[in-house]
């Protein structure tokens, strides 16, 4: 609190601890691996990359976090500079190469509406597919589907919204007509054998109608869910949520639909979204979708933030003693490249830090 | 840089946010907190330390005037205690060479404590001349970051702090307590909760009316903060503990929520998150307090703080830095 030296780069005891924090790399006791469960729809990895965690009071946390990597396609989507094919690849390479276990690697949506998608195909067609890896890609409609399938994909999301004027605007159609488009994409999926993912967006606010009721998410979230989708992510699109609107929006949801399936999909724009997360996982919420770099800023708030950071949710959760099955350190490096790319500064709190230490 | 028309919160979000009152834009708000269960505060005391903790660790040298309209402007806002300065040698903290000026120059608000930083007994003396009247203390869970901060051990500077709570008893003045490095520390690494709690103890014997655990390098997360606290509980009542979180690894909200469920209902922040972090250059440090603030009011906690006036304040200062805002608040509502 007082004046204190800034040079502390060798300072190897804040070293050891952020390692600790960050991540151990030491390869855990044999007896703490554990077989994570697999069922027809989620497949998990096995990962032995974990730490020990204390037993204590972590009764009320998962054990094991899933986390949905949604840089290259929601993060990418909302930044201004087009970044070429290539290099969409080499950061999807390197995403995988870190350990996440599912990476959402673009959208199947018109280019004349998503520049940055334009290359979708290429991309898909690209990308190393590493085993145990997923790569769903965003399928607006049948056409957009289709496309997908072509090129090589074998998941796909689509995305509903709480807020009618919020579908009017976006897509152009009601919720209900939306979810029309859905089911048919859902449908042929399903004879296709393709997981389907759904989201929901302005769970808990909306640019055009604000307050946004929980039972409408949860309606919303239902009509996804009895259509196929084996997971329903909840996404707080405009980053106004707080703790307590997440856990009466969530209490309302898990009436309609089993926790196994639910993700939150929190935006950082108000920096509410590591406290938001930590309420999903209190109430039983083990996924958790987030950006590299927090890349994407906000299409509604102008210079805004927008996706929160992998690397700021990692550190917690590592903090937590929660597997993650990710290297910390290579979706730090993931970010660096992409930002580099992109010529801007990284949203993440852990990476800006740890620039400093050459962990 | 660019002149920065008045921020207010777009019509949008003004429309996703219902206020609690007119004047005050916030998130949608709930009933007391039933989020944060039966040991949820209803109220939140926070702790600006913006113009002493934040202005310190800014390399640029605010003028005396400046910071006189700052503290003015943030008592303005409803914030119940606002740290106004401290009384160390100039030589050490140059942004803090002007404290008796400042601790004059301010306007006094009733029902608005301003507690000023002292590092001994004669920095108390000097904060009692200029009109001080609370003070703050700070001691360490860590011996090295002691030793390389101040020179001594942990032990040796709560002698030191000892003739300070005599004096402080004597004239009546309040004194609350800083434990620094209590989720880790840069020299020593982890940090032992009872560690914290030993330290915390401690100070609260000596008469500390109030201890603040201070997460220095930011490095804890809801966990660390959850034993942490559990320790330090079993010795200091809960009503005598404050949080004081860093955001350098982005927890900070998210450990000021565990901090929180776990009944504490004192929090520290910083307007604008004011104040970068001596241990990682270019890394941030304060939690913003307009971050903290929409947190609240989404929770339906009172904290007596209007969020719009505290964003013009921040506004201010930034300007006046020639910086941008930490606050994500901020950045979201900025009209560029």
């Amino acid at each position: 609190m007082g004046t204190v030296p800034s040079a502390l780069k060798h300072c190897l005891s804040y070293q050891h601890l952020l390692r600790e924090q960050l991540w151990s790399g030491e390869p855990p006791p044999a007896q703490a691996r554990v077989l994570l469960k697999e069922d027809n729809k989620n497949v998990l990895t096995v990962t032995d990359l974990y730490r020990d965690y204390k037993e204590y009071q972590k009764s009320e946390l998962p054990e094991y976090v899933k986390i949905i990597e949604v840089g290259p396609r929601d993060g990418l989507q909302n930044e201004k500079v087009i970044v070429p094919t290539d290099i969409k690849i080499e950061l999807i390479n390197q995403l995988a190469k870190a350990g996440l276990p599912v990476i959402e690697v673009t959208s199947f949506v018109s280019s004349k509406w998503v520049p940055q998608m334009a290359d979708h195909t290429e991309v898909m067609r690209g990308i190393e597919r590493h085993p145990g890896v997923r790569y769903p890609v965003l399928t607006p409609n049948l056409r957009g589907f289709h496309s997908a399938i072509s090129a090589g994909a074998t998941e796909v999301s689509v995305f509903g919204a709480a807020s009618e004027s919020f579908s009017k605007r976006n897509i152009n159609c009601s919720i209900e007509e939306s979810i029309e488009r859905f089911e048919e994409v859902a449908k042929l999926a399903r004879n296709m054998n393709i997981p389907v993912r759904g989201y929901v967006s302005c769970a808990l606010g909306c640019p055009y109608e604000g307050n946004i009721k929980p039972v409408k998410v949860a309606e919303v979230s239902k009509r996804l869910y009895s259509m196929g989708c084996y997971e329903i992510s909840l996404a707080d699109t405009i980053g106004v949520g707080t703790p307590g609107s997440m856990k009466r929006m969530l209490e309302a949801v898990m009436k309609e639909i089993p926790l196994t399936a639910l993700a939150v999909h929190c935006h950082d724009t108000y920096g509410q979204a590591l406290a938001n997360i930590l309420t999903a996982m209190q109430m039983g919420v083990s996924v958790v979708d987030s950006a590299v770099a927090g890349l994407g800023g906000c299409p509604y708030a102008k210079g805004a933030t927008g996706n929160v950071a992998t690397e700021d949710v990692i550190y917690m959760l590592n903090g937590l003693g929660i597997n993650t099955g990710v290297n910390l350190y290579k979706v730090i490096e993931a970010g660096n490249f992409i930002c580099t790319a992109l010529s801007r500064k990284t949203n993440s709190k852990v990476a800006q830090a740890s620039s400093v230490f050459e962990l | 840089m660019a002149a920065l028309t008045r921020r207010a919160v777009p019509r949008w979000a003004a429309a996703a946010l219902r206020p609690m009152s007119a004047a005050r834009p916030g998130p949608p708000v709930t009933p007391p907190s039933p989020q944060l269960g039966s040991a949820g505060p209803r109220r939140v005391k926070i702790v600006e330390v913006g113009p002493r903790d934040g202005l310190q660790n800014e390399q640029a040298v605010v003028p005396t005037e400046v910071k006189i309209r700052f503290i003015d402007m943030l008592s303005e806002t409803g914030l119940p205690v606002i740290e106004a300065t401290s009384f160390v040698s100039p030589k050490w903290v140059p942004q803090m060479a002007d404290h008796a000026e400042v601790l004059k120059g301010i306007e006094k608000f009733p029902g608005v404590s301003y507690p000023v930083l002292i590092p001994n007994l004669k920095g108390f003396q000097a904060a009692v001349t200029a009109g001080a009247r609370e003070v703050s203390i700070f001691g360490a869970a860590s011996e090295l970051f002691s030793k390389k901060n101040i020179n001594c051990s942990i032990d040796e500077s709560l002698q030191r702090f000892s003739e300070v709570m005599e004096a402080a008893r004597a004239a009546n003045i309040p004194v609350r307590g800083y434990v620094s490095c209590v989720l880790g520390c840069p020299y020593e690494g982890k940090i032992a909760p009872a560690k914290v709690a030993e330290v915390a103890k401690k100070m609260y014997a000596m008469g500390c009316y109030e201890i603040s655990l201070g997460d220095t390098i930011g490095v804890g997360t809801p966990g660390s903060m959850k034993e942490m606290l559990s320790a330090v509980m079993k010795e200091v009542p809960l009503g005598a503990l404050a949080v004081h979180c860093h955001d350098t690894y982005g927890q900070a909200l998210a450990n000021t929520l565990v901090a929180l469920q776990m009944g504490v209902s004192v929090v520290d922040s910083s307007v604008s998150g004011l104040g970068g972090c001596p241990y990682a250059q270019g890394a941030s440090g304060n939690v913003a307090t307009e971050d903290l603030v929409y947190m609240l009011d989404g929770l339906g906690i009172h904290t007596g703080v209007d969020l719009q006036k505290l964003m013009d304040v921040g506004a201010f200062i930034c300007k006046a830095l020639n910086r941008r805002s930490n606050s994500k608040v901020a950045q979201a509502t900025c009209r560029l």
